[in-house]
């Protein structure tokens, strides 16, 4: 076998625990009696909401309109009528305006027979248009609108189309399990992003610890006569960050400040894939997305697939609730996800898990002097010295930290995850950053 | 289980996950890899080798007892005290008088140690300091050395260590011999009854395969029958331990394979031209194998808070001891020079973290296509 290829610098091996999991078939999750739908679960502006109280929605109705160049449209999840109107706080801690839905009436799509768009007729600008009407954002946690990542520059070309189906935060399983349940509909939705994007050539990245996935990617192109290479990966996290994925699958650097777009290159995770196949063929907005609800103090881990606006807690009693107290509650993956404070907050689109984990599986770093083992420098990916940068922000020199690279930092957690002296570095990242851009330096 | 029992929920910011590695899993790590050979030393020094290496960690932990007492705080049970401790007490000849131990000990953890800050804010190795320091103060019994025991003498009998044998005579020397075993063998060092037979059965069963001869000596150097610092004698038993301290991570290359590199380097080109062998025929194991090379390149130059940050800059500070040992081996008044070559390499660290900084990712601006 020839040697896998994977990022030359940093990273970390976390336990993957992603056997919980992965040999659970996707089930629907029951539709909630409640949707709340944030108009701020994008990055960017958040959407301006279209409905008032007491109105009735439909399913997949528009209610929230994108409000700028770097914004999403909006979707009801369920048909029902508006309760009120409020702000939530998200999985990821931040407060939103939200919209509550009270179920009701009939729905439109589900249970319906699908139509299908004869999608190969239309032009990549018009296949553009759907995919921004139907709110898809990148579904791998950042939640970037899609249609602005696909909107190429005048005298940019697009020389790589890579999907992303590494997945390398332990536990999840989300989108192992679309890949083996949703080919074709995967490869589907490529063969749509080729029309917008027009690239040279297109790649899978997927780590080696999901062979069946890789397989059944590889026989199913080769049956459908498709020139999409799968390139297994070998496990290191954060292989799934799309500067690692793309140094890892073409050798080439995002530069500092710059986007996959810098280096000719465009990326989308699978669950991004798999919904624009299903806003461009079946005309389906995104208002639902798969959750993998797992950990050790769950009862019945699962791979749900979810209503956007399903409440957290409804989610952990459709997996026969906890086993255990929960010490930890995280959503999205353990890595770079966000402890919670209670079990009311919606899941937004970019909620790729939820893990809940007992006493004993988490390990409460007790913060100690730094050593100076170095061990943070040897792991960070972006060749950052985070004890360094640790040490400028904490004596408020914000400016050096800067200069020594700081706003490079996408808070993956390595540092944090090896540091023996138990330093909350990441969390020293952020508040280097919020400083840094508060002070413009 | 209740669905709502969640006002318990701990929250913190990611990452979720920890490595399992801590500071004090790492100094107790450390100090149980280096035990074997510690008992090796209790056991071919005799018992007051315990009492030395007890001194000295009893005083190394009392002084962090009392300093950290008045600052409040409780470190006691990280392990690096403890350690500093041992590794002074790795450093003592074994019939040393005690309270130059404990003396070490409390310059190392009260001096060295907390006056710039405590436990990773040290710029200087604690233990090397201690060392170094009754070392000038005491240069008499610090350079005494006892016969070990395995060498079939009864009682305890002082005798000269290979390196030391080498220093004084070598002050007299001219003439031509094939290097530092050659020399002491003419000179009528002792080599032990299982070497002869070890390095006979070597000769004639391995080594001729290839055409090769070794000379007497090396076992004993190997496996510690030589007179030295209770802790550095067995070479043999501090590489099994830091075997594992690489399986852990713990340590990494760069500084063991720099420093034994460029040492052994300067060795083999340079360290045969006092014995009239020429140049490039240096004895290369044997030093790497005497005095305290080992122990000083696995477990001291390697001490995380004194030694650089990045890979790169752990090279070059590898092969500046190396370079150090060399010059003070060679042409110092000290037969050995392991721990002053850290400690003069200790003080350039930050200099050498200044400019030994990782490339940062995307820097560089890619050619488009």
């Amino acid at each position: 076998m020839k040697e896998l290829k994977t990022f030359p610098k940093g990273g970390v091996h976390p336990r993957d625990h992603k056997e919980l999991t992965n040999s659970i078939p996707i089930r629907n999750a029951p539709v909630p009696s409640v949707a709340v739908i944030a108009m701020g679960q994008h990055l960017g502006s958040p959407a301006k909401c279209l409905v008032e109280k007491g109105d009735t929605v439909t399913e997949g109705m528009l209610i929230g309109e994108s409000s700028g160049f770097i914004s999403a449209n909006v979707h009801s999840s369920i048909p029902g009528k508006v309760s009120k109107i409020d702000r939530v706080f998200l999985p990821n801690g931040l407060n939103s305006e939200a919209i509550f839905v009270e179920l009701e009436g009939e729905f439109e799509r589900s249970g319906k027979e699908v139509t299908r768009t004869e999608w190969r007729e239309k032009t990549p600008q018009e296949l553009l248009e759907m995919v921004k009407e139907k709110g898809i954002v990148g579904m791998g946690g950042a939640t970037f609108p899609t249609h602005v990542k696909y909107t190429v520059k005048k005298g940019m070309r697009v020389e790589y189309f890579v999907v992303n189906g590494v997945e390398c935060e332990p536990y999840l399983t989300a989108d192992h399990r679309l890949m083996l349940e949703k080919t074709d509909e995967i490869l589907e939705g490529i063969e749509i992003i080729r029309k917008i994007l027009n690239p040279e050539k297109i790649m899978i990245g997927i780590e080696i610890n999901k062979p069946d996935a890789i397989e059944i990617m590889e026989r199913r192109i080769g049956e459908r006569g498709l020139d999409f290479h799968v390139i297994p990966l070998k496990m290191k996290y954060p292989q799934g960050d799309e500067k690692q994925l793309l140094k890892a699958l073409t050798g080439r650097e995002v530069p500092s400040g710059g986007l996959p777009l810098d280096i000719g290159a465009v990326v989308s995770n699978v669950g991004t894939v798999f919904s624009i196949y299903e806003a461009v063929v079946h005309g389906k907005p995104l208002i639902e997305r798969i959750v993998t609800v797992t950990g050790g103090a769950i009862n019945h881990p699962a791979n749900l697939k979810v209503r956007i606006g399903t409440r957290i807690g409804d989610l952990i009693d459709e997996c026969g609730g906890f086993k255990e107290t929960p010490l930890k509650i995280i959503a999205g993956g353990p890595m770079m996800g966000f402890a919670q404070v209670n079990l009311d907050s919606p899941v937004t689109k970019g909620v790729s898990g939820i893990i809940a984990l007992p006493r004993e599986e988490v390990k409460i770093p007790r913060k100690t002097p730094c050593i100076q083992c170095g061990k943070c420098i040897r792991v960070c990916p972006m060749g950052l010295s985070p004890t360094r940068l640790y040490k400028w922000i904490d004596h408020q020199h914000y400016e050096e930290a800067v200069k020594e690279g700081l706003m490079d930092c996408k808070e993956c957690g390595c540092c944090g995850y090896v540091c023996p002296a138990g330093i909350p570095l990441v969390q020293g990242m952020r508040v280097g950053k919020y400083y840094a851009r508060k002070k413009k330096v | 289980m209740s669905m709502e029992k969640t006002e318990q929920l701990l929250v913190t910011t990611s990452p979720h996950l920890h490595d399992r590695m801590t500071t004090s899993r790492i100094m107790w790590t450390v100090t149980l890899c280096l035990l074997p050979a510690g008992i090796w030393g209790i056991y071919v020094f005799g018992i007051y080798s315990l009492a030395v290496l007890a001194s000295s960690i009893g005083a190394s932990l009392a002084t962090e007892f009392v300093i950290t007492k008045l600052q409040g705080q409780d470190t006691l049970y990280d392990g690096s005290a403890f350690l500093t401790g041992l590794l002074i007490g790795y450093n003592m000849p074994p019939s040393i008088p005690l309270y130059i131990p404990v003396i070490g000990s409390i310059f190392a953890i009260a001096v060295v140690k907390h006056t710039f800050g405590g436990l990773g804010s040290n710029w200087m190795n604690p233990a090397l300091a201690g060392r170094v320091f009754v070392m000038f103060s005491w240069t008499g019994p610090m350079t005494t050395w006892l016969v070990p025991r395995t060498r079939g003498i009864a009682d305890a009998v002082t005798g000269a260590s290979p390196l030391g044998f080498l220093k004084t005579g070598l002050m007299t020397f001219s003439g031509k011999v094939s290097g530092p075993l050659d020399f002491m063998a003419r000179k009528g060092y002792p080599f032990t009854s299982s070497d002869l037979k070890v390095t006979e059965w070597l000769n004639e069963h391995v080594l001729s395969l290839w055409g090769g001869h070794m000379q007497n000596g090396y076992v004993d150097l190997f496996l510690g029958n030589i007179p030295g610092s209770i802790g550095e004698v067995s070479a043999l038993l501090l590489l099994l331990g830091a075997v594992y301290l690489f399986a852990k991570k713990i340590i990494t290359w760069e500084i063991p394979v720099s420093y034994l590199g460029s040492f052994g380097f300067l060795v083999w080109m340079l360290g045969g031209l006092r014995y009239g062998a020429g140049l490039f025929h240096g004895d290369v194991l044997f030093h790497l194998l005497s005095g305290g090379l080992i122990l000083g390149a696995f477990y001291m130059a390697t001490d995380m808070v004194t030694s650089p940050l990045t890979g790169k800059g752990q090279i070059i500070y590898g092969i500046g001891i190396g370079f150090f040992t060399y010059l003070i081996r060679f042409f110092g008044a000290f037969p050995e020079g392991v721990s002053l070559s850290i400690i003069l390499m200790n003080i350039v660290v930050p200099m050498i973290n200044r400019y030994a900084q990782p490339v940062l990712f995307g820097r560089v601006r890619e050619a488009r296509k």
